[in-house]
């Protein structure tokens, strides 16, 4: 049946709902995103204990044989409360990069919960396409010499080791010649410029100056980087619409709140019809949104390839878009209120906003999905 | 008809420009044009430089230390002013208490309050909004109980804008409540010094500090700053609704935001080529763009008709709602074209003097803040919902 849940997977989901109700208030997730690090470490322990980190993985590799859809079942939980752990970026972006390449080794270390990892996929010029990689890795002997510029990388502050592309062949914006290297984050070179992200999470500008790796570095093929990057970004994109989904829940369930309490006129908010309607607008982007997510999920667990990749885009192009309507409906309800930063709805308004961006905005996305399809439909 | 404003009106435009390049200064101006913070000093002083030019109070009557300006003109400086970086001249006590004074105050308090409003010697703030009272502004509870020849004070206004840097604010506060609620309203003006007043900041969602709650414990006001008649402080409001609303366009402050966008988005790149050559970016500019053209356009034809004596009603809810999603729809499109830098948190880089590099580009810094700022556009000064509400009433007759 379309769309049904297995038993695991509800399971699963309820679970991550039980943690997120009963141990992620507001409170708590403000202090953990005020905290040194801007997430928690306990939290970190029990995902690994519940098994979380390793959901999306093989049993051959330590973990539990599901994939992108309970990654997204993960992540739309948690998207609910606005968990600030760096899930996307070491269990899906990163631990997706190591499967792929084959470390089960790592990737032990990552189900355990003892493994953070960051993946510098975008450059100052490159917007949001990932075969615009000047960083260069020139051969050494049997050693690589990697100079160049990674920005925005998510969890690189809290990262053990870093997912750097580089060029090792080609012009500039070809996909061929890309090569993904494994660094440790204190490798000699490696200079971190960390800041707190507008969504409250942590991030770096990345500057590696003659990093010295050696070619047992090098994750999957040589110049063929983009054989691993591409798919795996599409896995992340497919996530972070579920992420997105469980935000607009959300942003949609507590302003149907607000407006049923808050009185003017002598009368609660939601007995205005113009304010009835604009909440059924959000309510249907809110579902569709979470529609084509699990789609591009689904499509994702299928294996990679152009599928999964229009779906990705598919979806990502609708989630930004409507995304960023709800978000913006959600704070002109909410009044005064919702422009307060006490108010939990703005943190949920700047996440939705600021997941437009990841991964490529509602335009990218747009022009991907059209490339894809190449005038085709279906 | 035509488009062509006038020769006199031009040399006036003219003179306007080589004022501002000539005497505003270059760290202000620098603020306000990478959306930097701003200090209440640098709005009191660019204020005050304007005063010294006879221009301190642009929109009153020379009989008050006004220039006496037509409304083309008052439009030709709202803006010159915007779109050359100037900061805004503060509201509370130019365009609103001001003229209010000025209707129905009486000569005691005119010649109190008036030069120091024009001269920017005092501050003042707005203490209208309450926590249950909202767009539903008549339903408000802060009381003042008649006590000799002192009111007693006692309740709580919110979203007061700079009452941090006020010196007085003017208060809508009930007088009566026996009788339906539009008519036990009076208007006071409080010295903020009094003992028994409290303000407490509210953080908005970027960080920033503008707005906050004011508190009222038995606080002592004199009878005689009661404005106009007792329970007569509805009608002042009203009054407000259509005074100097026009200057809420911002045509000059968002034609200086679309010349940033369209810089950011030729230095952006996408593919290799720059942003603005991108024909989904570039069509978003050019509907931005039109937008701004449309709403021009329209406030022209309303400072025409003030010029022939009419005073702006129902207009000024079709600017303000046109205005505010104008500068959302630009402010959106800022953050857009800068890509993964719109997610860098950087405040101490929105400071003015801060000399490190900044993460990205320099221009990047501000967009987002501004962008998540911008949503109260279309929630204060009556909410976007209330100015259709208007529209429907006054306009359609429903």
């Amino acid at each position: 049946m379309p769309f049904a849940l297995t038993d695991e997977q509800k399971l699963l989901q309820e679970s991550v709902d039980r943690f997120v109700e009963r141990d992620y208030g507001f409170d708590v997730r403000t202090r953990l995103a005020e905290s040194e690090t801007g997430w928690s470490a306990e939290n970190w322990a029990r995902f690994a204990e519940l098994g979380w980190l390793g959901v999306p993985f093989d049993e051959a590799a330590g973990g539990y044989g599901g994939g992108p859809v309970e990654a997204g079942l993960i992540a739309e939980g948690l998207g609910k409360g606005l968990a600030v752990e760096p899930y996307l970026w070491t269990v899906v972006l990163g631990g997706g990069l190591l499967a792929r390449a084959g470390r089960n080794d790592l990737l032990e270390e990552l189900i355990a919960g003892n493994l953070q990892l960051a993946t510098g996929f975008a450059e100052p010029q490159a917007r949001y396409a990932l075969h615009d990689v000047a960083t260069k890795a020139e051969r050494s002997g049997g050693d690589y010499v990697l100079t160049g510029q990674k920005a925005v990388v998510f969890n690189a502050p809290s990262a053990d080791r870093l997912i750097v592309p580089a060029r090792t062949a080609g012009g500039q914006t070809e996909s061929r010649g890309i090569t993904l290297f494994l660094l440790p984050a204190g490798a000699d070179g490696i200079a971190l410029r960390p800041y707190r992200t507008m969504d409250d999470g942590r991030a770096a500008e990345v500057t590696l100056s003659s990093v010295r790796a050696g070619g047992d570095t090098v994750l999957g093929e040589v110049d063929d980087g983009m054989a691993l990057i591409e798919p795996a970004i599409d896995v992340a994109t497919a996530v972070v619409c579920c992420e997105a989904a469980g935000v607009m829940q959300a942003l949609v369930s507590q302003t149907r709140e607000y407006i049923g309490t808050r009185k003017q006129f002598g009368v609660p908010l939601s007995s205005f019809q113009v304010l009835q309607h604009r909440m059924a607008e959000m309510f249907i982007h809110k579902e569709q949104t979470q529609s084509m997510a699990y789609m591009a999920a689904v499509r994702a667990a299928a294996g990679d390839g152009p599928a999964a990749s229009r779906a990705a885009s598919a979806a990502k192009a609708y989630a930004s878009e409507k995304g960023k309507l709800v978000g913006q409906e959600a704070i002109q309800m909410h009044g005064g209120m919702g422009m307060t930063r006490e108010m939990p709805i703005s943190s949920f308004f700047k996440r939705i906003t600021m997941i437009g961006s990841l991964f490529g905005d509602a335009d990218h996305h747009l022009d991907r999905f059209a490339d894809l399809s190449g005038g085709r439909t279906g | 008809m035509d488009l062509d404003i006038s020769a006199e009106d031009l040399a006036f435009r003219d003179e306007v420009r080589a004022f501002i390049d000539r005497s505003l200064p270059s760290d202000t101006r620098e603020k306000v044009r990478r959306g930097l913070k701003l200090t209440k000093e640098d709005h009191v002083n660019w204020h005050r430089i304007l005063h010294a030019n006879g221009w301190g109070a642009p929109g009153w009557p020379v009989e008050y230390g006004g220039p006496d300006w037509t409304p083309m003109q008052r439009h030709i400086f709202e803006e010159e002013t915007g779109r050359n970086h100037c900061p805004r001249l503060m509201p509370f006590g130019l365009k609103m208490v001001g003229p209010v004074i000025q209707a129905f105050g009486s000569d005691e308090q005119k010649a109190q309050h008036l030069p120091k409003i024009a001269s920017s010697e005092i501050q003042w703030c707005q203490g209208y909004s309450e926590p249950g009272a909202g767009s539903d502004l008549a339903s408000l509870k802060t009381r003042a109980v008649r006590d000799g020849d002192t009111y007693i004070v006692n309740g709580q206004k919110t979203w007061t804008t700079a009452a941090h840097w006020a010196d007085w604010i003017f208060c809508l506060v009930r007088t009566d409540d026996t009788v339906k609620k539009q008519e036990g309203i009076s208007f006071l003006l409080i010295d903020m010094a009094t003992p028994g007043i409290a303000v407490k900041p509210i953080i908005t969602m970027e960080g920033g500090h503008e707005v906050n709650e004011v508190f009222f414990d038995d606080v002592v006001v004199p009878v005689s700053n009661r404005v106009g008649a007792e329970n007569k402080g509805w009608t002042i409001a009203k009054f407000l609704l259509g005074h100097e609303r026009t200057s809420i366009a911002e045509i000059g402050r968002s034609k200086a935001q679309l010349e940033k966008l369209t810089e950011i988005a030729a230095a952006e790149q996408k593919d290799g080529a720059p942003l603005i050559d991108d024909p989904r970016f570039r069509e978003k500019i050019a509907r931005a763009e039109i937008d701004l053209m449309a709403l021009e356009m329209t406030l022209l034809r309303v400072v025409s008709a003030e010029s022939a004596g009419r005073v702006p009603g129902p207009e000024a809810s079709l600017l303000k709602i046109r205005a505010t999603e104008l500068q959302q729809e630009l402010g959106e499109l800022l953050m857009e074209a800068i890509g993964y830098y719109s997610h860098p948190d950087t405040p101490e880089a929105r400071e003015f003097g801060w000399n490190e590099p900044s993460v990205g580009p320099d221009y990047a810094v501000s967009l987002s803040p501004a962008y998540f700022n911008l949503r109260k556009t279309s929630i204060y000064g009556g909410s976007n919902e209330v100015q259709r509400g208007i529209i429907s009433k006054m306009v359609l007759g429903f």
